[in-house]
């Protein structure tokens, strides 16, 4: 298995942990997997909605102290959203 | 060969229904949203503690999921700023720079359509709808100064607009948009009803704290105190929480409300001088400013302990911390309601 890449988004605000994944996300290869954590509860809803919309798989969430940590596989293939 | 285009997505119903009109016409449609660091998404709510059980969700997200398309959501916050700070066509009824703030905001979409080489752009607007930015008479400034031109077409509002290049060349019927104007809401969720959308944001207005009036009295005590109008995302984020009490030129109070307030500020201890209450529960507060002499420090104190528990004793203790100091430990009287002056208070 590759290695699991960090993204630390605690004390930001919606939508920046958001922003911070998708822009971490661009940078990987398919099936790449990336741990973010975030300290905002919005990110409950919001982490798995981007995920969903792009096509990307929460393999694992858990809230701990306060803290919101998702585990994040990205998609393997390009979603198409054909009109 | 199927078209596409980008729809500017604030969260709100117009972007929604702009931009099913044109997935209608099977145009392919990814959704763009901007992140200026004024935005009302939630953040006073995920600070506060009283509101964090009711998640909010992030409403340009839940379009995006509505329509099945993909949302790109872009940092333009340092960008930003000049459109803050210097808005040509000036602001609004508070430091909103609304027609600026359009203007940008379609320029930035237009570079993204080039870098992904989409075709054109959509909006939400209506003609009408807002008083600043959505006046007939600013239709083509916007299109104009993006530099966007007959690439961006409203579908709302088309019918009452010279035909854009999408029209033109056949990628969009002309019949199937629409000729909305005006202030009223109704033919909006008329056309969500015939669309089925249910739940959508409440529309017009609220997602920008900068047409909010107390948060542009705060913004521009920031700017006058300093003598300069620049600021950074920290800055603005700060002006969303506690009570902000400026006792003199040189210093500003920032005082938590609660206690989700206390934690949320008790972040920046690392980055500002702060005042926490220790005899008695009670709130941190930031200071910001320069470094206080002792008689501002004691004011400063003395203004804080009035907002602890400790309120009617004859002496509260406090810490005083500071990133490069010690911290030490201060007592004090707290003011009585009537020593804090009305004028201190800034919001």
């Amino acid at each position: 298995m590759s290695e699991i890449i960090e993204v630390d988004a605690r004390r930001l605000f919606c939508p920046l942990p958001v922003i911070r994944l998708q822009n971490c996300i661009k940078q990987q290869q398919p099936g790449a997997r990336v741990r973010i954590v975030s300290t905002d509860p919005g990110s409950m809803n919001d982490i798995p909605t981007w995920c969903r919309i792009n096509g990307h798989q929460v393999l694992a969430s858990e809230e701990q102290d306060r803290e919101f940590i998702f585990l994040v596989q990205k998609a393997t293939m390009e979603v198409s959203h054909g009109g | 060969m199927t078209r596409k285009a980008v729809a500017l997505i604030s969260g709100g119903l117009d972007s929604l229904l702009a931009a099913r009109l044109i997935q209608q016409q099977g145009i392919q449609v990814e959704g763009i949203n901007f992140f200026t660091g004024f935005c009302v998404e939630g953040h006073t709510h995920a600070i506060r503690n009283h509101d964090r059980k009711r998640v909010k969700r992030n409403n340009a997200l839940w379009v995006a999921e509505q329509l099945g398309i993909k949302l790109h959501i872009i940092d333009i916050v340092d960008e930003y700023k000049n459109v803050v700070i210097n808005p040509r066509h000036g602001y609004g009824a508070n430091l909103n720079p609304c027609l600026d703030c359009k203007i940008f905001m379609v320029r930035k979409a237009h570079e993204w359509l080039r870098e992904n080489d989409f075709d054109f752009i959509i909006t939400g607007e209506v003609i009408g709808q807002r008083p600043k930015s959505q006046r007939k008479r600013c239709m083509p400034v916007i299109s104009q100064e993006s530099g966007a031109e007959d690439l961006l077409l409203r579908p709302l509002c088309a019918q009452n607009l010279p035909a854009t290049l999408p029209e033109n060349e056949g990628w969009v019927d002309r019949a199937g948009l629409r000729d909305f104007g005006g202030r009223s809401r109704k033919p909006q969720m008329a056309l969500a009803r015939e669309f089925g959308f249910e739940d959508y944001a409440q529309p017009a207005g609220g997602c920008c704290f900068l047409t909010d009036k107390t948060y542009s009295v705060k913004l521009q005590d920031l700017w006058d105190n300093r003598g300069s109008r620049e600021y950074e995302l920290d800055d603005i984020m700060l002006l969303k929480v506690g009570r902000h009490i400026r006792p003199s030129k040189d210093f500003k109070l920032i005082i938590a409300r609660e206690e989700g307030e206390t934690n949320f500020l008790s972040g920046y201890r690392h980055q500002f001088q702060t005042i926490k209450t220790v005899s008695h529960g009670g709130p941190i507060a930031l200071i910001e400013g320069v470094t206080l002499d002792a008689e501002q420090l004691e004011l400063a104190c003395a203004i804080t302990a009035r907002f602890s528990q400790g309120r009617d004793a004859d002496s509260v203790e406090l810490r005083f911390s500071d990133p490069e100091q010690a911290s030490r430990s201060i007592h004090v009287k707290p003011l009585a309601a009537n020593q804090i002056e009305r004028d201190w208070i800034i919001a």
